[in-house]
Formats: structure tokens, sequence, C-alpha cells
């Protein structure tokens, strides 16, 4: 690998270790894209990026994104599921990277349901 | 699919579904021979001779509800468009190998698009699996595993968001320097 692997990553290192919440393990929230054959075929894939894009410039570290696979709900892929921690996950359809943004900062940064692209409360 | 980088996204789905917990992704651009290859392998449960000769068979799908094809069909497809083929090859309770290749200049030719989204998205939803991204342009070779990255991380989930960017970082620069530029 590039040479400046070791070193770059030893700094993460230290930067997560001083983050004190997550140390403790806890977080604000937990994002999932999902990423089924439909979801990726119609643009899952720059949802993510839009996540992490969102997350970047609101420089915080508490949130956990990660994906899941089919959901078995083709007409509505993209989709995203939003768990706020000690809340029951919303299930958004249709999912661009504008709306993406939206609800990152909406809902995951000020806890508002965007209900407008919201399908489901598990 | 748009890009054959989401392909790949697209196949390892199948490959973590059935299990897998070491995934290679290995691209070739050959200048000289003019072509692009790409080929995908896992460790997961495999299929059996009987579900393989249907899986390649567009016709066949397990699902009732789609609006678009299946990712196998799908990627034969985007291969033979651009003069290329398609193999997969699988063992029940070994693993599957599925690899495609396509004429690097052919008009039809999807670009392999963004390899780092696909990568990050991948190590995000499979932080317990282990995926090795080997590229080779005309010799030169880029190699992204992320055994080495947990190595060095120790106690730090390799999904952490801070990480993910890293990690992005990382295989752009890498793809830029072996001048990669399907
Ligand atoms: N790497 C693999 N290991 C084991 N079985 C596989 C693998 N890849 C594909 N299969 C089997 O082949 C079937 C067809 O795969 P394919 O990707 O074409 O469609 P799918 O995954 O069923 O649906 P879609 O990809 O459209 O969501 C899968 O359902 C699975 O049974
Ligand atoms: S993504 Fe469409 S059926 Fe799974
Ligand atoms: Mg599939």
């Amino acid at each position: 690998m590039a040479k400046l692997t070791i070193a770059d990553l030893k700094k993460i290192k230290d930067k997560v270790h001083s983050e004190t919440s997550l140390r403790a393990g806890e977080h604000r929230a937990k994002v999932t894209v999902h990423m089924g054959t439909c979801g990726v075929a119609t643009g899952a894939r720059a949802v993510m990026d839009s996540l992490m894009g969102a997350i970047s410039e609101a420089n915080v570290s508490d949130v956990i994104v990660t994906t899941s696979g089919c959901a078995g709900l083709c007409s509505q892929e993209p989709m995203v599921t939003v768990e706020l921690t000690g809340q029951s996950p919303i299930v958004y359809g249709n999912i661009d990277a504008n709306k993406m943004r939206q609800i990152f900062m909406r809902h995951v940064m000020q806890g508002e349901v965007q209900t407008p692209f919201a399908i489901a409360k598990v | 699919m748009l890009e054959i980088s989401l392909h790949i996204l697209d196949i390892v789905e199948n490959s973590t579904r059935a299990g897998a917990k070491t995934v290679s992704i290995d691209i070739i651009e050959d200048t000289e021979r003019d072509v692009l290859s790409l080929e995908i392998r896992d460790d997961g449960s495999g299929m059996s001779e009987d579900v393989l000769r249907r899986v390649i068979d567009p016709f066949f799908t397990t699902k009732t509800v789609r609006s678009v094809g299946l990712g196998l069909p799908m990627l034969a497809q985007a291969a033979e468009r651009a003069d290329g083929r398609f193999i997969i090859e699988s063992k029940g309770g070994e693993g599957t190998r599925v690899a495609a290749d396509f004429k690097l200049s052919h008009i039809d030719r999807q670009p392999l698009g963004d390899i780092s989204a696909t990568l990050v998205t991948l190590v995000a939803g499979n932080k317990d699996i282990d995926i090795i991204y080997r590229h080779e342009h005309n010799g030169q070779t880029y190699i992204f595993d992320t055994r080495e990255i947990k190595k060095e991380l120790e106690d730090i989930p390799i999904n952490h968001v801070t990480v993910l960017n890293f990690i992005r970082s990382h295989i752009t620069e890498g793809l830029k320097e072996i001048g990669a530029e399907a």
C-alpha cells in the first residue's frame, strides 16, 4: 500500500481515541443505506457519498454508517433507515443525494423526522 | 448499471450474502492487449451445479417483484456488449469466482467509475469481511487490503466514519499514482 498509510492511521487512531463518546460506545445515530441491486442501479451509492459528505461537513464522528442488502421493496429504492439512539427507526424511500443531505441535517442532527420522505416507522 | 464499479458493488453483495469471510477483487487494465478485466473471488457458501446453471440463464429469477434485471446477467450483458466474456465458477462449500472482461476501447464499454466510492460502501457495510482490491494498470499495481488497515487500527472499527474518509482518499491517491484511467 502507499507509503503514507501507517503514519496517517496512527493519527486517526489517536483522534478517535480522544473522542470520549465513542470510547464509551455511545453514538448519536445509525444510518443504513440499503444496497440491493435495485438500490445500486438507482443511485444508492450516490446517497452513501452524500451522507458521508454531510457527516464530514458537520464534523461529527458519532454517527454509524452502514449498509444492508435487498429489502424487497424495489419501487422504493434507494432506501435509507435512520435510527436515532433510543428511538424507533424511520425508513425513507426514493432517496437521492439532496434528500439524504436534508435528512442528515434535519433528522440526524436536529431530531426532526422528514415525514414527506418517510415510508415506515419500524 | 452506469459504471463497472456499480456492478462490483452489486456482485460483492452476493458474496457477503453467501457468508464470505474474504473477498478479492482484481482489475487489470491492459492497453496493449486492449482489455479491461475484472475478477471477484469469494470464500462463501458457493452454489451447486444445478443452481449455477440456472443463475447464468437471464430468465431465472428467485424474486417476484423487480424493476431491473438480476445482478449477474446484467454484468454478463455488459461484458458481451463490449466484446468481452463473462465466466462464473462455483463450488458448494468452497466459494465462487466471477470474471468479466471488456474490450478496453469499445464504445459501449462502461467506465470503471468511482472505485473508491464502491470500496468505501463495501467496507462500511461489511466491517467483519476482509476485502482485497488489486488494480493493475499497464504493469503498475495498487493494492488495498482491509487486513493491513485493521492491523493498524487495533480496537477502532474499520467502518468508523473517520477511517472511511481516510480509506476513500487512500484509494483515490493510489489509483492516481498508477495512472488508472479506465
Ligand atoms: N457469490 C455467490 N455465492 C453464492 N451464491 C451466489 C453468489 N452469487 C450469486 N449467487 C446465487 O445466484 C443467485 C443469482 O444472483 P444474482 O446476483 O444474479 O441475483 P440475486 O442476487 O438473486 O438478485 P439481485 O442481485 O438482482 O438482487 C443468487 O440469488 C444466489 O442464489
Ligand atoms: S433491491 Fe429490488 S428486490 Fe431487492
Ligand atoms: Mg445479486
